[in-house]
């Protein structure tokens, strides 16, 4: 089994027609995802990478059965296409997009809290079930199919947790960046009661970074919830207080939000945290059964 | 982004919010009209520098007349203010604040932020203005008051009432206190700050309500849709290898180690430099060449690591995703014809056209360190720097 994508998933691109996402479009159908269309105002009835272009995702909806979207519509527009997303009943929502202005996502968050959706990121890489379905910017051919979920607020980052396990010969069941901005559709929290209830997964890498209290929320949750073992990393041990880090959430701000603190509540609800990003294969390695 | 002091005071007075009158001045000749100008008994005059704990540091003077106005603003412009926030090394002093005086019977705080845990924008005051937030939170959290704006009804005006009745105020105070909040979350909302801090928020002994100091930080993502706030950046209180960066779309970070980094991601940009530290060195630097980079900002970013003169070492980490390691390679060949580079380079590549990538570089005459995992990188270039 996997989370929230898999062979079922029928896919569309909300902006399909612009550059990144007509490129990622095709890198997904070429890892095998279903893609059924994609969404781009004022270009519907065309066709691109052999598949219809729609008006409003409403139609995609409609008339090609779509259930997942992934999002590339530039920052002042995404907003709009979260909401129209959600409004035509799509329950997997991954947007891509980064730099979506803060207060424009808390009005988004509020609008769908109570619904039946999950909102991936923005400024994430997407989510990933391998062999079966690629809703995102991810390298796919670093994937293989397997027990391990993982969950990270980072791209790059979460290439290289997968990387390192693909190469010790262990598989992953579904893998999600959630994002590195402030307020995000998908928490760590979210994230890991979805691979609680997935029977096959069977151990779960989460790396989190500077910044906010996600982690420690977290480690609470996986204290009280979780059953196989966890494996973190925190990135930004190093990083200075006051300074942004690349993405809008990673700032130690007030004192609050260091790694410190998130190792220290990850260790104390059983997690086996790693000081190294280099460890976390081997140390997943040695926890699986 | 960051604003000054009098930048803040500005665009709240533009919403309603009661600041004193002031002016900013660059000389001392102007401060000194503009003393004359307020023509208050009490003046005060206020380095103006992106930091806080300003008066601690001794950025803040409190004078009368305008003839020791004149000679505040003598001795603040052009000193290195060193506060808790500004490192050892200081801010230089370029512009002052001139204020009136005023009378204060209490001193309280207020702030704004989006809470990330709730997803709300929250206003948080307390009886113990003056004082660090931080440090009220860490002693004694049941003096701040919080309220969380569910913007579905948005800003309320029990949220103002609650809080200026919890914060103990009476009779007019309690009114100034509400119409300031309000205006406060106005100007906040409307220009998508990040942060907004009163601190210390006054009560006269009229009862007036007004921001004797005040910081406000914009959301950077919001930014193309407020041009005027924009337009208040100041770059001479930024770093200028970071401005440099931001010039040519990169995100960098200036730190104080030896060994210089280019990583794509911010994730593995900040899990390299605690890689470099797991192996005993120190990060010169957080740089995130981003997912869709080209040759010549692969170029730009080895330039601006190698201006750094603390930097004796320097590793690229790249996993490619987006970022196609062929293009990291060109980038690397043409920045080292470009510069000379005298200091080690170990080169980690991953993922896509990896293969490629490593042919390039082999077939290259660049001294290059070559890694395969990113422990492997780190310990190399770690042992490199040593010499």
């Amino acid at each position: 089994m996997s989370i929230l994508v898999n062979k079922e998933t029928r896919l569309i691109t909300q902006g399909i027609t612009g550059a990144n996402g007509m490129f990622h479009s095709e890198q997904c159908i070429k890892y095998g995802t279903n893609l059924v269309g994609g969404v781009t105002p004022g270009k519907g009835g065309q066709e691109v990478l052999g598949v219809p272009v729609f008006d409003t995702v409403d139609q995609a909806v409609r008339e090609a059965g779509a259930n997942a979207t992934m999002i590339f519509v530039p920052a002042p527009f995404a907003p709009d296409a979260i909401i129209e997303a959600a409004d035509a009943g799509i329950e997997v929502i991954v947007c891509i997009t980064e730099g979506i202005p803060a207060l424009d996502m808390v009005g988004v968050k509020r609008a769908l809290s109570g619904r039946k959706v999950h909102l991936i990121g923005p400024n994430c890489p997407g989510v990933i079930t391998p062999e079966e379905c690629k809703a995102g910017i991810m390298p796919g051919h670093i994937h293989m199919k397997g027990p391990v979920g993982v969950i990270s607020r980072s791209g790059t980052l979460t290439y290289e947790a997968v990387g390192q396990l693909t190469e010790l010969g262990i598989g992953q069941t579904t893998c999600l960046g959630i994002g590195g901005d402030p307020i995000i559709g998908t928490s760590f929290i979210d994230a890991l009661s979805l691979f609680k209830d997935d029977p096959e997964t069977e151990g779960i890498i989460m790396i989190g970074e500077i910044g906010g209290s996600a982690e420690e929320e977290a480690a609470a949750y996986i204290k009280e919830n979780i059953d196989v073992p966890v494996v973190s990393f925190i990135a930004g041990q190093t990083a200075p207080k006051g300074k942004r880090m690349g993405h809008a959430g990673a700032i130690i701000a007030g004192g609050k939000g260091t790694a410190a603190e998130k190792m220290a509540a990850l260790e104390e609800a059983g997690c086996a945290v790693v000081k190294s990003p280099a460890d976390l294969g081997k140390t997943m390695q040695g926890l699986l059964k | 982004m960051n604003i000054h002091e009098y930048q803040a005071k500005e665009i709240l007075k533009g919403y309603g919010v009661k600041v004193p009158r002031g002016i900013m001045a660059e000389t001392a000749d102007a401060a000194e009209a503009a003393a004359k100008e307020l023509g208050s008994e009490v003046v005060v005059v206020k380095a103006q520098i992106h930091a806080g704990g300003r008066g601690k540091g001794g950025g803040v003077k409190v004078v009368k007349g305008v003839a020791a106005a004149r000679a505040a603003a003598e001795e603040l412009l052009g000193m290195q203010l060193v506060t808790h926030q500004t490192g050892p090394e200081g801010k230089k002093v370029l512009k002052i604040y001139v204020e009136e005086g005023c009378d204060i019977a209490k001193e309280l705080y207020l702030g704004m932020v989006l809470d990330r845990a709730t997803g709300y924008v929250t206003i948080m005051a307390s009886t113990e203005g003056g004082t660090e937030i931080e440090e009220v939170a860490a002693k004694t959290p049941e003096k701040i008051f919080k309220k969380s704006i569910d913007p579905a009804a948005g800003f309320m005006p029990c949220h103002a009432r609650s809080l200026a009745f919890q914060l103990g105020l009476k009779g007019d105070a309690v009114k100034n206190a509400q119409k300031f909040i309000a205006a406060l979350v106005k100007a906040f909302m409307d220009t998508d700050a990040s942060l907004a801090e009163i601190n210390p928020l006054v009560v006269t002994g009229g009862g007036d309500v007004l921001a004797l100091d005040a910081k406000m930080n914009f959301d950077s993502s919001a930014l193309y849709r407020h041009k005027d706030i924009e337009a208040l950046r100041d770059v001479s209180e930024e770093d200028a290898r970071e401005l440099e960066a931001s010039k040519f779309g990169l995100n960098y970070i200036s730190l104080d180690g030896e060994i210089g980094c280019m990583v794509n991601g911010a994730g593995l940009a900040m899990a390299t430099m605690d890689i470099i530290k797991h192996y005993g060195a120190e990060p010169a630097n957080f740089l995130d060449v981003g997912g869709g980079a080209n040759a010549e900002q692969v170029e730009n970013a080895f330039k601006l690591i190698l201006s750094d003169p603390n930097v004796k070492a320097v590793l690229v980490n790249i996993f490619g995703g987006i970022m196609r390691c062929d293009v990291i390679a060109e980038g690397i060949i043409q920045a080292a014809k470009a510069v000379d580079l005298n200091v080690p380079l170990v080169v980690r590549l991953k993922g896509t056209n990896v293969e490629i990538g490593r042919k390039m570089l082999a077939e290259s005459d660049i001294d290059i360190i070559s890694a395969e995992t990113m422990s492997e990188a780190a310990e190399k270039v770690v042992a490199a720097a040593r010499g």
